[in-house]
């Protein structure tokens, strides 16, 4: 509508209170709304920065597990962005990959998904995430649940075996986090240099938080959601973990599984949490003892991923529910003006 | 020195380099001067004039249209050419008085009040009332409303708005710098109006030497503080401004006065301090004239009427076409379709710009980034609030706060997608009130 309203204003002539209308008039400048300056950052120096961000845990990952994960990760990503632009061709929409989004997806895919998954696998996830989760519901900001992680549930239900398969010629045992469920011994610092296996991006916890600093100090992100997700994840674990204070433990489930790189890059997806600043805090702990149920209580040494979906589909009711007061008004008061209805 | 300000807010680039270090130059006044009757918020003003009058400067042309309403003064002397309609900035016909200025600036005999202490409150209210003032900021509102509340005693604080938080303009800061006096006898003289109220110089701290400068000058005065606030658009705003200083809190259907504030803007006291102690009444304003495109940008002490093609030839002209001119500064101010419209009580700048980033910038979908939500002074949530606008729900946007919007514009120069979010909310708001006023 305002756009509306700025095009007409540009080239049509303004009717005046009906005194005189007006001869005509030639516009040589460009007319519009305040305010008349923008800022520098758009959506797709957002998603570079992401991908920039991304790029040490893909790198440790290619290093780790070699180039079988280069392979995955370029077809994710080539099936990703390939998606996008066959969707919006089909729909004759505007073309949208050079937002960026579309790599941010692939990447965060294949960061998600074992070394050994067959690469059709991974195409048809990365299918999945663009097609069903992002593009039907409208696309870019419009989708419900993170797109990255959508494609991976889909791929860990459709695909159950190859999905959990972690045995490398490198790392024959069970993933740390498993391994850490049925009471075996793991080495912590193995975990967070990131020398075990699991999927390419996931091993490395220094890696992982190399690039959320970078998202953090460039202000792409903030704290509330990963900060509250992890520290309410640590109480839930020391409460309810049956290892009362032992810091090797809690090291090992923080550094374990996708926790980091859930907490930083994925719960912080713009279009699935919430945008109030309350909101955040809700769900980030929400997160936090979600995957704490799921990891300690469910069959799975596993909970990110599902625990991040299931508060996605919080996000519009806790939004709801934290929605920020209006400056200069009390939540009561709020109350009674909207009741009330004056001006 | 605590920081003084609010949450939210965002910091464009601030462009004040081009004209801060020029001192403010007098501009003589055109051939034709054109004196819209509405240059205020209220009633039009009505001609006291008719076609070939002779009139003087500082002569009263025209009446207060009612009490929310302001008198206006011809700041030369010549005669009546024509009363008409004619353009002004905003691009609306507006019915105008036109003066022929025969270049020799007679004056009338201004009558000053004689010493203003020993005057009364009403006596002072009376010369601001008889002198035109009006909220020189931008916003227009007549200042003898504003210093009339209904319990004066229970007026703590009178604020002078010095923050300058629009990028570019520097118009306030050159008056700071060079009349320090006359801000301070203007505040003084308001003061003596609320015998309970504590004086508040608020300066954003990218002016030390405005803040230095003042801070010495009312060292004496008990009644009288000079606040250092934080640099951050918009600290000017009256809600944010009250807030910073204060620590009150208003919502948009309250007035600062209901918490015992009163706000001035820079020139406004000045211009009070001029009524009052010279008995002259509004006849010129600072403008700043800036931007990229000008030539030479300068600040000047411009005679209201002139017209901006005149102001914009004494700064040189253009470096070279301008994509954009804007009257006021760029969060706030408004496009201008051309220069030949007159310079009024609020003008407060004209801006020109090379490139215009709006008109280049793509609009996108939201991604929900939450940055307007962020940075929104009024704490609400103007990415839901465009899109109630854009579907013309109006029951879910005045359930959100739409109406506490103050148009700063915050959202939209923050937003990546290049979503024009104030200017959808602005619609809205605009809707609703009408709609409100048609009941």
């Amino acid at each position: 509508m305002a756009e509306e309203v700025l095009e007409k204003n540009n080239t049509t002539e303004k009717e005046v209170q009906g005194k005189k209308v007006n001869q005509e008039l030639p516009i040589p400048y460009q007319v519009s709304s305040n305010p008349h300056v923008r800022s520098k950052s758009t959506t797709g120096s957002i998603m570079l920065m992401v991908i920039i961000a991304l790029l040490p845990a893909a790198g440790f990952g290619i290093y780790n597990f070699g180039l079988k994960a280069l392979l995955l990760i370029a077809v994710t990503i080539c099936f990703a962005v390939g998606t996008e632009a066959l969707c919006n061709i089909v729909r004759k929409q505007k073309q949208t990959v050079s937002d960026l989004s579309a790599i941010v997806t692939g990447l965060l895919l294949a960061l998600n998904l074992p070394v050994n998954l067959p690469w059709w696998m991974a195409a048809i996830g990365a299918v999945f995430a663009i097609l069903v989760v992002k593009m039907l519901f409208g696309g870019i900001g419009q989708n419900f649940m993170n797109p990255a992680l959508g494609g991976r549930c889909f791929l860990l239900i459709a695909f159950p075996l190859q999905m959990t398969n972690f045995i490398t010629d490198a790392y024959t045992g069970a993933t740390p986090l498993a391994a850490l469920k049925s009471g075996e011994a793991v080495k912590v610092t193995d975990m967070i240099l990131g020398k075990t296996s699991g999927t390419i991006g996931e091993t490395s916890m220094i890696a992982i938080l190399i690039g959320a600093c970078f998202l953090l100090i460039t202000g792409i992100i903030d704290l509330k959601v990963p900060a509250s997700y992890i520290l309410s994840f640590a109480l839930f674990v020391l409460v309810f973990g049956g290892h009362g204070w032992d810091p090797a433990y809690l090291a090992a489930q923080l550094a374990g599984g996708g926790l980091m790189l859930g907490a930083f890059f994925m719960a912080t997806d713009y279009a699935t949490r919430p945008i109030t600043k309350w909101g955040q805090i809700v769900y980030g702990i929400f997160l936090g003892v979600m995957t704490g149920i799921f990891r300690l209580f469910g069959p799975s040494a596993e909970g990110v991923s599902y625990a991040i979906i299931i508060g996605n589909l919080l996000v519009p009711l806790i939004e709801k529910a934290t929605a920020p007061i209006p400056f200069g008004y009390t939540r009561a008061s709020f109350k009674a003006q909207k009741k009330g209805g004056k001006k | 020195m605590p920081k003084f300000s609010f949450a939210g807010g965002v910091h464009p680039n601030e462009g004040k380099d081009l004209s801060k270090d020029k001192p403010i130059t007098d501009l003589k006044a055109g051939k034709i001067m054109v004196y819209p009757l509405s240059q205020h918020i209220g009633a039009p003003a009505k001609a006291l004039v008719a076609k070939g009058d002779r009139v003087l400067r500082g002569q009263k042309i025209a009446e207060a249209g009612g009490f929310v309403s302001a008198p206006i003064y011809s700041a030369v002397s010549g005669f009546v050419k024509v009363i008409e309609p004619r353009r002004v900035v905003t691009g609306d016909m507006v019915e105008s008085i036109i003066i022929e200025n025969d270049g020799m600036d007679v004056e009338v005999n201004y009558q000053p009040i004689g010493d203003w202490n020993m005057a009364s409150g009403e006596e002072i209210l009376k010369a601001i009332q008889e002198a035109g003032i009006v909220g020189m900021g931008g916003a227009g509102f007549p200042t003898h409303i504003k210093l009339s509340p209904k319990e004066p005693e229970e007026i703590t604080y009178v604020i002078a708005n010095c923050a300058e938080c629009e990028p570019y303009l520097t118009s306030d800061y050159r008056r700071m710098l060079e009349e320090p006096e006359k801000l301070i006898g203007g505040l003084k003289i308001v003061l003596r109006l609320f015998e309970n109220a504590h004086g508040i110089i608020a300066i954003e701290d990218n002016k030390p030497d405005c803040i230095a400068l003042l801070k010495k000058m009312t060292r004496e005065d008990k009644r009288i503080t000079v606040k250092g606030l934080q640099t951050k658009y918009p600290q000017g705003a009256e809600r944010m401004l009250i807030q910073a200083t204060t620590g009150r809190k208003i919502n948009s259907t309250m007035l600062p006065a209901d918490v015992g504030c009163v706000v001035d803007n820079t020139d406004t006291l000045v211009s009070i301090y001029n009524a009052v102690v010279e008995g002259k009444p509004l006849m010129e304003r600072i403008v700043t004239v800036t931007g990229d495109a000008i030539k030479d940008p300068r600040n000047f002490k411009v005679p209201i009427g002139m017209s901006y093609q005149e102001i914009l030839d004494a700064a040189g002209g253009f470096v070279t076409k301008p994509e954009k001119i804007i009257c006021g500064g760029p969060m706030m101010g408004f496009a201008m379709f051309g220069l030949d419209v007159p310079s009024t009580k609020t003008s407060t700048a004209l801006l020109a710009f090379i490139h215009d980033e709006v008109a280049h910038s793509e609009t996108s979908a939201c991604i929900k980034c939450g940055r307007c939500v962020e940075v929104c002074p009024g704490r609400i949530m103007p990415n839901r609030l465009a899109a109630c606008a854009d579907h013309f729900d109006s029951e879910a946007f005045v359930a959100l706060g739409g109406m506490e919007c103050c148009e700063c514009g915050c959202c939209s120069y923050i937003c990546p997608a290049k979503r024009p979010l104030t200017q959808s909310i602005k619609s809205m708001r605009k809707i609703e009130l009408a709609n409100r006023r048609k009941k």
